[in-house]
């Protein structure tokens, strides 16, 4: 390996004397253009290095065209142009000036070749001339083509530019590129400390990237500096994944909040176990559908608008299919906690049947208004719409929810029939109807789960039967009959499902999450925020 | 004394239905075996292994009563222990197929050479051996059992948290088993069986032995569930599940109890997927399905939880019902299914048993009260001396 590095730099050693003599000779543009004609590949390289090095911005024209391909030989007296047009006959420019310079038969002129090495170092070249030109727009393009294809040969240029450059933006970048084409010159040492800290600082894995070819080529006694900044963007990296995966946990935290919070209400408020839950949040995604198709066909223009509008009319739909159910259902089970659980799986599987009767067993198409397409960077995060309005509207649904149990008479009924049914009822509150609307409530918030879930999720009959194991088994962990328990079961479990992911697998971590509740009910039958005094039995 | 007598009735019940299966058990198949197809009393042979489907999801709710009906633990995860038990057959009979899998391993089953395996897992091996494999069938649901029941009973996990969390365990084993790399199958789970003790699988001696066993079986573990019931600890067990706290008080380790029972069922319920697989010839992930478990409820909700005899009755007609629907009108099974979770708890919470033990109860309660009345004594019969 260290013969074959040292054979290799020899001969790039050897290479450089004779070009560095070829290109003293001839450092006049056009005379370095008429070289091109007669140079091989190697050759063609150096002469655009050279090219590039004179800061000529007059040049870029010729070298764009070079690249396309318009940069032809005259036969007969071996000079070089820039000719364009179709047809037989070529308008000729002088690739220097710019200037015109008549006109030539096809039959006279040689294309002159390019492969992908000396598109490359075209494209060096261009970086480094475009970097003087006066649009801000081009010289910042220009200095992120230098800075992801780094060459030494662009340092002068960069420096002449940093020293115009007024714009701070535009400096930056700069700055990041000569620090980066610094490292493969052979500027004195203590420069190149400076670059490799102002590398570090752009950070990133194309920071190591760079970092790690230079290590090959400094000088020995840069290496631990080297290796301190790799390790420096490693640490910051790791710090950015864990946030990454902080946020995704949030993320499906959110969601498990939706479809847990309205369980939370019928579960946790009323003891009722509703295993038809899920089928509810299905109900709302199929409300989304519903809407969007009426608005697709009646007035696309509110296109953007129909997710405000599903989520009145899956709140309505599901609340009344909750009330219905428990006035025809449930009603009669009150204190038979397991019966509550057979019958309202049945009703599960009938919602389910009748759905996929109505609509199709296959999935639903649910568009994403614009608004909630696309995603942004922020950092080291790439954050989607979808998922921060979700966590927003899961914030904003938690936060009204509290605010009604707490703030409304229908809340403190509510509270009070859950505390103690009997002395609630001779205080004149009408019992059966809290019961009646607390479960039309707890549904309803499960139907705004539903046009939720219907952005992230696919929209099929089967939707409901995946969230409410995970529903259940989060407000079980956060504790029955409390609403923060709640929240703080859903984002922990999220959390700790996606951490676990990179190490494990997707299923592993879900699979060991599951153990983990388990084992935490052992420890804390009545989870997190355990409910105290009488209303426990 | 009237309890007395009502157990000695509620004995001879299960005697008849004891000698009910055994008959079945030698009639079913002599029938098929013996008479010529053209006979009218003649069983085919797929409504033998149909219905010798049906007694293994009876056993399967069997062993639910006895947790569910006598000890008030609703599990919602029997379908586990049920789908372990099959698993457990199902990797002997794998390793019966030897060299004419497909690929034609001598030793790794063919998913394994599909997955690039070289050599078997450590958990697979013994199970060419049909005693291994028979022992890890009560032994592995047993220890889950075991386990799992250690920690909850302990902690005073109960009620519908128990059912939870054991509906969450299935979940987990679903997803686990789902998984490649578990090394039972994955997706496709364990299938193209091709004998059981050196006899083929498909021939028609073999499925008549193995609906005889799967009756032999039930029959057995019926009569088992009815000693533990009718026993002295079956009086606690029936205590535990009415008045947990006051049987506590009164100096019974209720856990041990429990752990007991639930360990006893879990057992059975592995002989009844172990006995399901040869017949049906494929085990797979799908069964440790939730869905799958809570049909075992309803089955037994069916039938009549607490009764022993009703859960049997209610897993076979359920199941017919499943069989007929969905044939004729495939889209109206889940409605029916799910009609009935509702029907019977809201119109039938005793179950059909139940319902009949009951008006039967009632009827002897008001005879014996019209006697009283006249004056005789009700368990002697004898007139009052005029």
């Amino acid at each position: 390996m260290t013969t074959f590095r040292n054979a290799a730099a020899a001969f790039a050693f050897l290479l450089s004397l004779l070009f560095s003599g070829l290109a003293a000779a001839q450092s006049d543009p056009a005379a370095l253009f008429d070289q091109l004609g007669k140079a091989n590949f190697a050759e063609t390289e150096k002469i655009i290095a050279e090219l590039g090095k004179t800061g000529d911005v007059k040049l870029v024209p010729a070298f764009e065209a070079f690249s396309a391909g318009d940069l032809y030989l005259r036969k007969e007296d071996g000079k070089v142009f820039v000719a364009r047009g179709t047809g037989a006959t070529l308008q000729l420019f002088n690739p220097a000036t710019g200037e015109a310079t008549g006109e030539a038969a096809k039959g006279a002129l040689t294309k002159l070749k390019v492969n992908n090495t000396v598109r490359r170092a075209i494209n060096n070249a261009l970086g480094g001339l475009t970097l003087l030109s006066p649009d801000k727009a081009v010289r910042f393009a220009a200095a992120q083509a230098v800075l992801k294809s780094p060459s030494a040969d662009n340092l002068a240029l960069l420096e002449a530019a940093l020293e115009k450059e007024t714009d701070s933006g535009v400096r930056t970048i700069m700055e990041e590129a000569k620090a980066v084409s610094l490292l493969s010159s052979d500027r004195p040492v203590d420069q190149k400390k400076l670059a490799i800290e102002t590398i570090k600082k752009i950070g990133g894995r194309d920071a190591i990237g760079i970092l790690r070819s230079a290590e090959a080529s400094v000088d020995a006694s840069l290496k631990p500096d080297i290796d301190k900044a790799i390790a420096g963007i490693e640490d910051t990296l790791k710090l950015w994944d864990a946030a990454q995966n902080v946020w995704y946990g949030l993320s499906l935290g959110s969601v498990l909040l939706l479809a847990a919070i309205g369980l939370a209400i019928t579960f946790g408020v009323m003891g009722v176990i509703n295993m038809a839950h899920g089928e509810m949040v299905m109900i709302g995604a199929y409300s989304t559908f519903i809407v969007q198709e009426f608005i697709r066909q009646n007035a696309p223009e509110l296109f953007d608008w129909s997710l405000a509008i599903a989520l009145p009319v899956a709140f309505v739909v599901t609340g009344a299919v909750g009330l219905v159910l428990e006035r025809s259902v449930i009603r009669f089970l009150y204190g038979r906690p397991l019966e509550t659980l057979l019958a309202t799986w049945g009703v599960s599987l009938v919602l389910q049947q009748a759905v996929r009767s109505l609509f199709g067993p296959t999935n639903r198409e649910v568009g994403n208004p614009s608004w909630m397409s696309g995603s942004f960077q922020l950092g080291g995060l790439a954050i989607t719409w979808n998922r921060l309005w979700i966590i927003l509207f899961s914030i904003v649904v938690f936060l009204a929810l509290l605010a009604l149990l707490k703030r409304s008479a229908f809340g403190l009924q509510m509270r009070a029939v859950t505390q103690n049914r009997r002395m609630a009822s001779s205080m004149g509150i009408k019992t059966p109807w809290v019961d009646a609307f607390t479960f039309a409530l707890g549904s309803g918030i499960a139907g705004l789960a539903g046009v939720a879930l219907s952005q992230i999720d696919n929209v099929s009959p089967n939707l409901g039967q995946s969230y409410i194991i995970d529903s259940f088994m989060v407000v079980v962990f956060g504790g029955v009959g409390n609403l923060w328990g709640t929240l703080v079961g859903a984002l922990s479990l999220g959390i700790v499902n996606k951490f676990l992911e990179p190490y494990v697998g997707a299923v592993l971590g879900k699979i060991l999450v599951l153990v983990l509740i388990i084992l935490f009910i052992q420890k804390r039958p009545r989870g997190l925020f355990a409910l105290k005094g009488r209303a426990v039995e | 004394m009237i309890t007395q007598f009502l157990l000695r009735g509620f004995d001879r019940k299960i005697v008849a239905v004891l000698f009910v299966l055994l008959a079945i058990g030698v009639l079913v198949p002599a029938s098929n075996l013996l008479l010529s197809p053209e006979n009218p009393l003649h069983v085919p042979t797929y409504a033998m292994s149909l219905f010798g489907k049906y007694l293994c999801y009876a056993l399967l709710a069997l062993a639910l009563d006895l947790v569910w009906g006598y000890c008030g633990i609703l599990s919602l995860g029997h379908g586990a222990f049920f789908a372990l038990g099959g698993y457990a057959m199902g990797m002997y009979l794998m390793r019966q197929i030897g060299s004419r899998g497909v690929y034609g391993d001598p030793v790794l089953p063919d998913f394994m050479v599909f997955l690039n395996w070289k050599e078997l897992p450590w958990f697979w091996h013994g199970f060419d051996m049909f005693w291994f494999a028979m022992l890890m069938v009560v032994v592995v649901p047993g220890l889950l059992a075991f386990v799992f029941g250690w920690f909850a009973f302990r902690s005073r996990v109960n009620g519908v948290y128990l059912s939870i969390i054991t509906q969450a365990m299935t979940y987990a084993l679903l997803l686990a088993f789902f998984r490649n790399d578990m090394g039972f199958g994955g997706n496709n789970g364990l299938t193209d069986f091709k004998d059981i003790l050196g006899f083929s699988i498909q021939a028609d001696g073999t499925r008549a032995a193995l609906f005889a066993a799967t009756a032999l079986f039930l029959a057995l573990c019926l009569a088992i569930a009815s000693g533990i019931v009718s026993s002295k600890f079956g009086k606690v067990l029936v205590g535990v599940r009415d008045a947990e706290s006051r049987v506590r008080f009164l100096g019974y380790r209720v856990e041990h109890i429990k752990l007991f029972t639930f360990v006893v069922s879990a057992m059975m319920a592995g002989i009844a997927g172990a006995l399901f697989v040869p017949q049906v010839g494929i085990i797979n992930p799908g069964e440790f399905g939730p869905g799958n478990s809570i049909e075992v409820v309803i089955w037994t909700a069916v039938g009549g939880r607490g009764t022993l005899i009703g859960p049997i009755i209610g897993a076979v007609l359920v199941n017919f019902g499943k069989s007929v629907f969905t044939g004729a009108f495939p889209e109206i099974w889940l409605f029916a299914l799910g009609g009935l979770f509702i029907a019977v708890t809201l119109f039938l919470p005793r179950g059909i048993v139940g319902t009949i033990q009951h008006r039967f109860k009632a009827r002897q309660a008001m005879k014996a009260a019209r006697d009283a009345e006249s004056g005789i004594d009700s368990d002697t019969k004898i007139q009052p001396a005029e």
